[in-house]
């Protein structure tokens, strides 16, 4: 066999191993992505009766919370980036790097400190490549994060924000994730998570287009209390659902990267698959006409 | 009288939902129970556990922590760990 022929066979051979393991990912990235999917919208009645409760409250009752009073010269701000674990997602975790690069340097702008708080291993690798400070990590399990992750982050943000500015707490803290719109579209979005901007509840027209008056609720122990164990649980809630919607993005670009690398691998073994023929083609080619020529040449010698 | 469209919420899936006559629960200042008819109100509750009197039977969970809300004999729990729904 000809050295040409072999190096196109081992090209080959390489490629499909190559094409084997990202059909694997594409796959596995599929199956989770449908359950990714189903945890959002398992996810949706807590944040809706949270949502509604906390409404209700705000309509009712004007006592001010710190985690919902604006500071009226904000001088530091948290971002909590959210970003994957693992590459081989096409730009999923450089997309929402590039966004937080953004919103800090626009927070800059405004003259604030801004204080990074990490999640997933490529920020953290992203952060110490360019030898940055942060204010706190967290790693592993981002394509399948658990309640207790949501719990963990809100409880240290709260912690910071909470604190006074001049001990090195924060006024604001935002959110970089990337929100899931559709399987084949996924954006960075930027969310102000602190302090909570308080919507007071939609005057929704029921069908005769009566108001739905929201009723007078009471409150036990107290409207202040009730708050005080609601706020912290909206926050976290809120950091769940972008944390939820951001490991199904992470789930969807890897499915995507991964058939584009599997679709690439089956066209480099066509390519290969066609040169090596050409090669062997070309040998044979030879070896005939060396035949023909060194029997004509005999031929002639008689 | 009407039973109680009751909802029981985790932070990851809705654990329960379906009608009750009775729903008891631990408040942080103490044991309270809910009937049709009560007025609307917002509880923090405690950790401890809940019971819901089913129409299809009683029901135990434990909870840990979180808050209640009556409105017109729709009550709704909701807590960010549910643990041990049983029949």
């Amino acid at each position: 066999m000809g050295a040409q022929i072999r190096v196109y066979r081992q090209r080959i051979r390489s490629v499909s191993a190559t094409k084997k393991i990202t059909r694997a990912m594409e796959l596995m990235a599929a199956s989770r992505v449908v359950k990714a999917r189903t945890a959002v919208l398992e996810s949706a009645p807590y944040t809706h009766a949270l949502t509604t409760a906390l409404s209700a409250l705000a309509t009712h009752s004007n006592y001010d919370h710190p985690m919902t009073t604006e500071v009226e010269n904000p001088t530091r701000a948290g971002v909590l980036i959210l970003t994957s674990d693992r590459g081989l997602a096409g730009a999923y975790a450089s997309g929402t790097m590039k966004e937080s690069e953004r919103l800090i340097g626009e927070l800059r702008a405004d003259g604030k400190e801004v204080v990074p708080y990490l999640v997933g291993r490529k920020a953290v690798s992203y952060y110490k490549f360019r030898g940055r400070d942060y204010a706190a990590e967290w790693t592993g399990n981002t394509e399948k994060p658990q309640v207790e992750r949501a719990r963990a982050i809100s409880e240290r943000l709260i912690e910071d924000f909470l604190r006074p500015t001049e001990e090195g707490g924060l006024d604001e803290i935002h959110v970089v994730y990337t929100r899931f719109n559709t399987m084949v579209n996924q954006q960075a979005r930027v969310l102000r998570l602190l302090p909570i901007e308080v919507v007071d509840a939609p005057e929704d027209a029921n069908h005769d287009g009566v108001k739905d008056i929201l009723p007078l609720y009471q409150f036990e122990p107290n409207a202040e209390e009730v708050l005080h164990t609601m706020l912290p649980r909206y926050v976290t809630a809120r950091i769940w659902t972008c944390l939820l919607s951001a490991a199904t993005s992470e789930l969807a670009a890897r499915q995507r990267a991964m058939k584009s690398a599997t679709d690439n691998a089956e066209n480099l073994i066509n390519t290969y698959t066609r040169l090596a023929n050409q090669a062997r083609q070309a040998e044979i080619t030879q070896e005939i006409s060396e035949i023909v020529g060194g029997a004509s040449a005999l031929a002639e010698s008689k | 009288m009407a039973p109680l469209q009751v909802e029981l919420v985790a932070a990851d899936r809705e654990v329960w939902s379906g009608e009750a006559s009775m729903v008891s629960a631990r408040s942080v200042e103490g044991d309270m129970g809910i009937m049709p008819g009560h007025e609307p109100t917002l509880v923090v509750l405690a950790e401890g556990e809940v019971r819901v009197h089913g129409t299809d039977g009683p029901r135990k969970v434990h909870i840990d922590g979180g808050f209640l809300s009556v409105d017109q004999d729709k009550v709704t729990i909701v807590s960010e760990v549910v643990e041990g729904i049983d029949g």
